[in-house]
């Protein structure tokens, strides 16, 4: 019966109904009954009087035609006398559409005896009603499951929370017999109405949260509808007076909103692209590769974002309402350029057309507003550049809490290692034969390398020696990196002298671009020889490999960054005397322009805008100098993915044929995916992108396809070229490290963009920005001119130093605190953790040497096996057969036997809620606990017998 | 699959979607892949619930199927009847467990069952053994075979009865790093 088996960890109520479900209904209703009545008020809110109150209950049914019909249906279902209140919502779930008060009649019948103990007298009418209402619930709800036992097995552990609010109900709605019919709803107390709600409420959540149930889907369909059905139902019942109509408002804004919200999320879902792409990624390459594409998807949607903002906010607006090109000098190319500015080779410089265009900052206009909608452009070019940081920051952090979250594993390595070995080593995306092949290898070998660990803990052969080793490389890994640093550096320098020459090779012009990409292409295959001589375990090493890559990357970005803030000083002083100069010719002719036409009125000069002089715009040189590393990085990537995979690939593949060795099998073979190289080389890229989208706004556009291109390139250069990886060791939790890795460089390519914005000058005749002398003054603008003055004053108290410091102090403060919290629990997870290892030490040894040297305790375990014993021996098989047999003879057969046999009917599973009421013993502890409390008793007893053999 | 709207009621998928983490696309979708295994078998027209179930066979040579050590252990503990032999919703039910969406107890409470070979509901040593041989194609040999056993019943057995119940397994897997994103299968 593996089937029960499944369901009966979580539901155990549920097997011991499947079981009976389907033994002979009659006689064991009868039985119950009889049960019931013998049992008497103990039961309490049971039936006390039964047998009468059955027949009333049938007499009424008679009246209504189907609630015949569903009287006989039902009766199979009440085989527990343990779950009167059960039956007695089954006898009522059979009157459908008779109405609820046909039910409420029949159970006001069931109960109108038993409930004696009445005490709450007032407003007995209303709960009459209420007791009605409820039949008619009770109807509801189990009107999937009406005919077909399934249903209602699964209907009964639902039920069972009800169990016990039905009771009381029952209790209540002593003598409402004759006056049920006669008042509805409308009187509902505000208790009955709290009930109602809250179960519609637990329905709701059933509902919300049924897919996280264990269950077959069948059963789930089931559950679902009745619980539906039963929401439908009531709902709109809730609320009185004027709040109901509130209320069935809501209600039904609320399924819209449900309706809406799913299909939105089809509709979202839908739009997620690539999901077959990297489904047949992961299933040749393991989920290690395949996250890698999702790294890369998850780029691409941020940077979508971010292009929307850019170009939704700052291009598309300049386009559309700013001043053409031409019009003025910085949207102009100057005239000693421009018979070479359309030369492909400029173009490719981002010189020319390239740089008075749309993309870098230069173009923008310094105009308060543009266009008929008084756009602020300046004040949202500023917004934007910050939203960006503001965005990516938001977005990378709540990727990382949420991986955290789902992450979970604060896997102490070492605890669990072969458990974890064993059961999560495989990988279930594997599709491909080949890649189980190296799967199963890999495993095999970890499983016997952490065997050998095991046997021998350490093997320090030769330490000396090994130090030796890794002090060298790691010496030898410093020196490159500062000599990767001191090259670009060198190189930075070089280019500035050959800025001011004009005879310059292709080599000479690119050279920047060229050594920092070779540097990114030559320096990690070293590193990673070189950590051949440290000798780590793979996963270590590969730790380390990308600490120092990553080292090498960002000693080369900021050795770039320092150069080129050389560069911009340089500018600055250019731009001054350039300044000064302009200003001075302007004088000059404004001063002549008066003198001779003595007129006042300021008319610019007639000068053609390609003739002006202007200054060097640094803003735009610096935004230049980034599109061409990402373009060029692009470039060099794409190549490097041509010759290194495909054209590799290519010449073992047919060379094969004809060469002295197996090439396949030897020495070049198939390249394997470098995944840490690729995400190294995606998170700088990135970086690079935060850093110069605001000096050159197409950059992100730029990027954008960029990453569109390498999803379908590398898509199709991994599953043709490369071969799976032979050890596939996971980077283990690596979505959150790739994640820490970006945040890192969000943070550093965040500080020079805002050392820019914050305190160097804008130029003075380009840029947005321009005749301000900071960038951040458009906002002080916008607040003197745009905002209503108190607000002005607001921001400048909020400016001051002396708010802001105690601000900084209380959020370092916060931090501390919150630090130390964590700490705290941190170690009182260690403490507990220690205490259970300490636990479970004990009882093991207690285990080896059963000599326990506390007497108490020994005496305690001689008792114990023999409490835990007691169960047992009924409780097996045996008896259900038995049972069976009398519950199939027609009429009832001795009140004893059936007693007896119910208790053993009970035994096999402690765990249902049955035997608790049942049984003899536990009657008098009150009925109040049986229903849905079955557990309780149920996994102590268990656990002492061991598991129900069947 | 041009008129999608006769295979399931508008009902039917809504059901669906509540009972299992999938989208109404991915169900169709689904409900293709279930289809293609045996086009003659499957009828178009889901609504009356028609009863129809693939043999295991079928199921277990699906590409995302076929190269799993476990695929026939998955295919049991998802089918009604123990067998394999699927029903279109025992197959909706098992790439929704093993969807990205399940939540992690739901993985591991299915986890559990499949590597529970012989359906006693405790990982005893017979079920390690087991899965360590089909995990490793019996390269290990006797010795190594018992020694992984023990050492990982010593690491993860907290109540100490020499096996590992469903809490035993939920504790230990539930802290595992790598648990979601390996048990996991991309329809």
């Amino acid at each position: 019966m593996p089937r029960k088996k499944d369901t009966d960890d979580i539901n155990i109520e549920m097997d011991a109904d499947e079981s009976e479900s389907d033994d002979g209904g009659n006689n064991k209703r009868t039985n119950n009954r009889r049960q019931g009545a013998g049992r008497g008020g103990a039961r309490g809110r049971g039936r006390g009087k039964k047998p009468a109150s059955e027949d009333e209950d049938e007499d009424d049914e008679d009246e209504a035609p189907k609630g015949r019909r569903g009287a006989n249906k039902k009766k199979p279902v009440k085989k527990r006398g343990g779950r009167n209140a059960k039956d007695d919502d089954d006898s009522e779930d059979e009157a459908p559409k008779k109405g609820r008060k046909g039910a409420a009649n029949k159970k006001k019948g069931g109960k109108a005896q038993d409930s004696d103990d009445d005490d709450s007298d007032a407003g007995k009418g209303k709960k009459g009603k209420r007791g009605g209402k409820k039949g008619g619930k009770d109807e509801e709800d189990s009107k999937g499951k009406k005919g077909d036992a399934k249903g209602k097995d699964k209907g009964k552990d639902k039920d069972n929370d009800n169990d016990k609010k039905k009771k009381k109900k029952k209790d209540d709605s002593s003598d409402s017999d004759s006056n049920t019919n006669s008042e509805e709803e409308e009187s509902m107390s505000e208790g009955e109405m709290a009930r109602l709600m809250e179960e519609v409420e637990e329905k709701k959540k059933l509902i919300a949260t049924i897919r996280n149930k264990p269950w077959r889907m069948k059963r789930r369909l089931v559950h679902l509808k009745e619980a539906q059905e039963f929401v439908d139902k009531f709902e709109g019942a809730l609320g009185k007076g004027k709040g109901r109509k509130w209320y069935a408002y809501k209600v039904m804004m609320k399924k819209k909103w449900i309706k809406f919200s799913r299909d939105f999320e089809n509709f979202r879902t839908a739009c997620i692209p690539w999901e077959r792409k990297i489904k047949e990624v992961e299933s040749h390459f393991g989920s290690s590769v395949a996250s890698y594409f999702i790294f890369l998807r998850w780029m691409y949607g941020m940077n979508l974002v971010l292009f929307g903002f850019t170009f939704g906010l700052v291009v598309i607006p300049e386009v559309l309402m700013g001043l053409p090109y031409g019009s003025i000098p910085r949207k102009t190319v100057p005239r000693v350029d421009q018979h070479s500015a359309q030369d492909y080779s400029v173009l490719m410089d981002f010189q020319g057309y390239c740089k008075y265009s749309i993309m870098f900052y230069g173009y923008y206009n310094n105009q308060r507003t543009i266009g008929l909608l008084k756009f602020r452009l300046p004040l949202s070019y500023l917004m934007v550049g910050i939203g960006t940081f503001g965005y990516s920051l938001m977005v990378v952090i709540r990727t990382m809490a949420k991986n955290a979250d789902v992450g979970g594993g604060d896997g102490d390595e070492g605890e669990f290692t072969f458990a974890w070995k064993m059961f999560t080593s495989w990988d279930y995306l594997i599709g491909n034969s080949e890649t189980a092949d190296n799967k199963y290898a890999s495993i095999t070998t970890s499983f016997k390398e952490s065997i050998v660990d095991e046997q021998e803990n350490q093997k320090d052969e030769n330490i000396h020696l090994r130090r030796f080793l890794r002090v060298l490389a790691n010496l030898m890994i410093v020196c490159s990196l500062g000599g990767s640093g001191y090259l670009i550096y060198f190189v930075v320098k070089r280019s500035q002298e050959f800025a001011n020459r004009d005879d310059l090779s292709w080599y000479e012009k690119n050279e920047l671009e060229l050594i920092m990409s070779l540097l990114g292409l030559v320096c990690p295959p070293l590193f990673e020889t070189i950590a051949e001589l440290e000798d780590y375990h793979p996963r270590i090493a590969l730790k380390w490999q990308l600490g120092r890559i990553f080292a090498l990357f960002l000693g080369n970005l900021y050795t770039f960054l320092f150069a080129l803030f050389d560069e911009v000083n340089n500018k600055l002083e250019q731009e001054g005397s350039i300044r000064n100069a302009s200003l001075w010719a302007m004088k000059e002719y404004y001063a002549n322009y008066t003198l001779f036409l003595n007129d006042s009125s300021l008319t610019p000069p007639p000068m053609p805008p390609a003739d002006v002089i202007r200054g060097p715009c640094w803003e735009t040189a610096v935004g230049i100098e980034f599109v061409k590393l990402t373009v060029s990085d692009i470039q060099v990537s794409y190549l490097t993915i041509l010759i290194g995979d495909f054209a590799r690939a290519v010449i073992v593949r047919f060379l094969n044929y004809c060469w002295c060795w197996d090439l396949e099998a030897g020495f070049p073979s198939y390249g394997e995916f470098d995944i840490s190289g690729n995400v190294l080389g995606l998170v700088f890229n990135q970086g690079m992108i935060w850093m110069g989208a605001f000096y050159a706004p197409g950059l992100v556009g730029i990027n954008v396809l960029r990453l569109l291109s390498s999803m379908y390139y590398q898509c199709w250069a991994v599953m043709a070229t490369n071969v799976p990886h032979e050890r596939v060791f996971k980077a283990s939790k690596s979505n959150n490290f790739y994640m820490g890795l970006l945040l890192l460089i969000l943070f550093l390519s965040l500080l020079p963009v805002v050392y820019t914005i914050m305190t160097l000058p804008p130029s003075f005749d380009c840029g947005p920005f321009s005749g301000k002398p900071k960038m951040f003054d458009v906002i002080m603008e916008t607040i003197d001119l745009d905002l209503p003055a108190f607000l002005g004053t607001l921001f400048s108290y909020a400016a001051n130093p002396g708010l802001i410091i105690p601000a900084v102090l209380l959020m370092v403060l916060a931090i501390y605190y919150l630090n130390s919290v964590s700490e705290a629990y941190q170690n009182a997870n260690m403490e507990l953790k220690k205490k259970m290892q300490m636990a479970r030490d004990e009882e093991k040894n207690r285990r080896n040497n059963t000599d326990s040297t506390n007497q108490v305790m020994k005496d305690l375990e001689d008792l114990l096996p023999r409490g835990s014993l007691m169960a047992p021996p009924e409780p097996e098989k045996p008896p259900e057969p038995e049972s069976r047999l009398t519950k199939t003879k027609p009429g009832s057969a001795g009140k004893g036997v059936n007693l007896q046999k119910d208790v053993a009917l009970a035994s096999p599973n402690p765990n249902a809620r049955g035997p608790v009421n049942r049984s003899p013993g536990p009657r008098g502890a009150g009925p109040g606990q049986g229903p849905g409390r079955g557990q309780g008793p149920g996994p102590g007893r268990g656990r002492g017998r061991g598991p129900p053999p069947r | 699959m041009g008129n999608k709207q006769t295979i399931f009621t508008a009902q039917q998928l809504d059901s669906y979607q509540d009972c299992t983490y999938f989208t109404r696309k991915e169900i169709l979708r689904l409900f293709d892949r279930y289809r293609d295994l045996a086009p003659q078998l499957v009828p178009l027209d889901y609504t009356c619930q028609p009863d129809v179930k693939l043999p295991y066979e079928l199921i277990g040579s699906m590409p995302e199927l076929k190269d799993n050590p476990f695929r026939q252990r998955i295919a049991e503990v998802f089918s009604d009847d123990g067998e394999g032999n699927m029903t279109l919703d025992d197959f909706l039910d098992m790439f929704s467990v093993l969807s990205e969406m399940a939540p992690r107890d739901l993985k591991a409470y299915y986890a559990f069952k499949i590597y529970d070979f012989n359906n006693d509901d405790f990982l005893c040593k017979s079920d390690l053994e087991k899965t360590l041989n089909k995990l490793t194609r019996n390269e290990l040999t006797e010795d190594e075979v018992r020694m992984v056993c023990e050492k990982v019943i010593d690491e993860s057995d907290l109540d100490n009865d020499g096996r590992l119940s469903l809490e035993d397994f939920q504790t230990m897997i539930v802290r595992a790093p790598d648990f979601l994103s390996t048990f996991h299968i991309r329809i």
